[in-house]
């Protein structure tokens, strides 16, 4: 029993994180609102030259042949400075997906995937729209009962604007020339497979959010003064900041257990996502929450930084399956009968 | 990361499940707040103690097995399943014996721990005082040192344990002329010393599970101080973090509640689904149990490693008090018109201990340290707010 991450992957952590907070400022996340695709060629690039895009590709195909829970601490750092571009999306949905489907359409996508020259996007029918559809070189679409693969001549896309500007999200409507991937079982599982990564990567992009807003909501409200004091120092503001602290802190190691359970393929995993996503996503909503409160008039602006963080936790709690979702899930397994429950059986 | 047990680990496992499936008592005991049951516990301890499994976590010279965190999760886990009888003794072994080891001489080690394992001393904590509650700096009660012995005056109140117990430990202020945190000295004291008073405390429950202490002119040899003189305060910090900590509140306790409640949720699941809070109530309740659990491990894991505790740990005690009452809520909201009937009621059908759960469930939110102080001190340690 090791509940632990190993010192490399905390140490690629500490430099993505490093990395992150030096190019993708606030000032640079609200930039891309203003740019007509919103997402940014120059940082894509960087990416890929860290071997992010690359990191779950498998060695053979250019790639680090790193699995989910090494990109998960990563995915939190995203959350954290709310990275407009798909990459969570990229490792942990769209590569994984490939490489389950394999054959010519892996050999031919993850190279230049790595090499941060093609972006593939993946849209399930439980999200509704597809984000980044736009920027998409090939899209893999849940259709009926198939896996799709299409290229953007083959689709016509549909612009939904979302509280969130930094979401870019899509209508799909399939042209003609698509070619099937999968189909009926098969691809009911590459799809199931996909579900569960995206509410994976939301569950770990809402801890950097939550922790985001502490930082910012702890910073202003130190700084802030009134009746001759910082307002931190009431315990009515305390009391809010603690109240998220303790329920991200304890949001943490379900989101590392679920990554370990996808990453093993656990019979386990779709319940340990259900419960990441869920406790994850609540942490992040009760951070923007209270951090609104206690930024008072200010929160409710534009111009503080505070709702950059705030619109995506919001969003991200409602894609890759929503509370209903994730509770039903749940609630099918711990009221089965016979259920392995209570102490001893969390890790099986 | 390896999420699975090891060989050592499951051997561990199946040796404790074997002997508590022979030992533990068929009929549960009587509760520890009253006479006879209190001496039910106290057997039980010693009999613990035969098998080597009253402190699994001390070293083995000291009647422990030199276990390590996780060993003590799946001891923890096990007790819990087979719902074996409370720890009479949990101020001693869980809260003064790991202060003893650091803090205690070998004297008052080879004195004092023998018998806190065999459970032949029973210890009760006396920390609160009338004016001193939240606010533990604003200690009265004072101890003054006369040759080899301190005189000790004064009272403490909400001492958990003490109608029945052999022993207190507490703070008492040596220096007169000292303020607040200085000047107080860690000292533990017979409850049978000439001129100790106890007044028993009735909790919600009707029985004595806490008591004020009077002290009037208690002689107690200065071999019964715990650290140096005016140090009290360090030596309590430490105490007050283990019962924070893992020891006390393990996840194992609120796991089996959480599978309980489940499973009064699905017998019960027409007349609960009238409120639709109830199912949602009791899905939160069991991934909060999980997620205490989950959490533990990975803290346990990393002190395994050589980490340290830091202030993240006072998010602990919040979290799992909210737990235990909103589960124990929740099964009084899916009892109904029987949840208010005491088990012994003749129409108190399938009611089980949820009221007993439910009404100490209200104490958790406050004692060892009030959810608003742990507020406190995670806005200003852990986050760094200005006091």
């Amino acid at each position: 029993m090791d509940f632990t991450f190993t010192e490399d992957q905390l140490l690629f952590q500490d430099s993505v994180r490093d990395f992150l907070a030096n190019e993708v400022t606030p000032e640079r996340v609200r930039a891309s609102w203003e740019s007509d695709s919103g997402r940014d060629d120059v940082l894509w690039a960087q990416l890929a030259e860290l071997g992010l895009t690359g990191m779950t590709v498998a060695e053979e195909h250019g790639g680090l042949g790193m699995n989910e829970l090494d990109f998960v601490l990563l995915a939190q750092e995203c959350g954290y400075v709310a990275l407009p571009e798909p990459l969570v999306h990229t490792a942990l949905v769209a590569v994984p997906l490939l490489q389950q489907v394999g054959g010519d359409l892996a050999a031919r996508w993850l190279p230049k995937i790595a090499a941060g020259e093609a972006k593939v996007i993946v849209g399930i029918a439980q999200n509704m729209l597809v984000e980044d559809a736009h920027v998409a070189d090939l899209l893999l679409l849940e259709d009926g009962d198939k896996l799709v693969a299409a290229t953007q001549e083959q689709v016509t896309l549909r612009h939904n604007a979302s509280v969130d500007p930094s979401r870019r999200l899509y209508a799909v409507e399939l042209g003609a020339g698509a070619t099937t991937v999968a189909a009926g079982e098969e691809a009911r599982c590459l799809v199931a497979g996909a579900l569960n990564r995206g509410a994976l990567g939301a569950a770990a992009q809402a801890l950097g959010l939550a922790q985001r807003m502490v930082d910012i909501s702890v910073q202003y409200t130190s700084e802030r003064q009134q009746f001759g004091k910082p307002i931190g120092s009431f315990q009515a503001v305390k009391h809010h900041m603690a109240n998220v602290a303790v329920r991200l802190e304890y949001a943490k190691a379900p989101v590392h257990r679920a990554a370990y359970a996808v990453a093993h393929n656990q019979e386990i995993a779709s319940h340990a996502v259900s419960h990441a996503k869920l406790v994850a996503c609540e942490a992040a909503n009760l951070a923007a929450k209270n951090s609104i409160q206690v930024h008072g008039a200010m929160g409710y602006t534009w111009e503080v930084d505070l709702h950059i963080y705030m619109k995506k936790a919001w969003a991200l709690a409602n894609t890759w399956g929503d509370a209903g979702l994730h509770k039903t899930r749940v609630a099918g397994r711990i009221f089965a009968e016979g259920a392995a429950l209570g102490a001893g059986a969390t890790f099986g | 990361m390896d999420l699975a047990y090891t060989d050592q680990q499951k051997a561990f496992r199946e040796e404790i499940r074997a002997w508590l499936a022979a030992n533990v008592p068929a009929e549960p005991l009587q509760t520890f707040d009253t006479e006879e049951g209190f001496k039910q516990h106290r057997a039980w301890e010693a009999k613990l103690n035969e098998g080597r499994w009253g402190m699994v976590t001390w070293p083995e010279e000291l009647g422990g097995r030199g276990c390590d965190l996780i060993e003590w999760l799946v001891f923890e886990e096990e007790y819990y399943k087979a719902r074996a009888p409370l720890r009479v003794n949990q101020n001693g072994i869980f809260l003064l014996g790991p202060t003893l080891m650091e803090y205690g001489t070998d004297e008052q080690k080879a004195r004092i721990l023998p018998k806190m394992a065999t459970g032949e001393e029973v210890w009760a904590q006396g920390w609160s005082e009338p004016n001193a509650g939240s606010d533990m700096a604003a200690i009265r009660s004072t101890a003054r040192l006369e040759g080899d012995k301190y005189i000790i005056n004064g009272q403490k109140t909400w001492s958990t344990r003490a109608v029945w117990a052999d022993w207190c430990f507490g703070m008492f202020r040596t220096d007169p002329d000292s303020e607040r945190h200085r000047g107080l000295t860690f000292i533990l004291v017979p409850l049978d010393s000439p001129g100790i008073t106890v007044r028993p405390i009735p909790q919600l429950d009707g029985l004595p599970g806490f008591a004020e202490i009077f002290f009037d002119n208690v002689e107690v040899a200065v071999q019964n101080r715990l650290g140096d003189e005016g140090a009290g305060w360090s030596v309590a910090m430490a105490t007050a973090g283990f019962e924070r900590g893992l020891m006390l509140r393990s996840p194992a306790r609120f796991q089996e509640t959480a599978k309980r409640l489940v499973q009064l949720y699905v017998e019960n699941r027409e007349s609960a689904d009238r409120d639709p809070s109830v199912r949602d109530a009791v899905i939160r309740s069991y991934l909060d149990a999980e997620s205490y659990c989950l959490t533990t491990y990975q803290t346990a894991c990393r002190l395994n490693k050589g980490g340290k505790i830091g202030a993240e740990s006072s998010t602990n005690k919040i979290f799992w008090s909210e737990l235990d009452q909103n589960m124990h809520g929740t099964a009084m909201s899916i009892l109904g018109a029987r949840a208010e009937l005491l088990p012994h009621a003749p129409d108190a059908v399938g009611v089980g201990t949820w009221l007993d759960g439910w009404l100490f469930a209200q104490s958790g939110p406050i004692y060892a340290g009030t959810n608003e102080v742990q507020r406190n001190i995670i806005a200003e340690r852990m986050l760094g707010m200005p006091r």
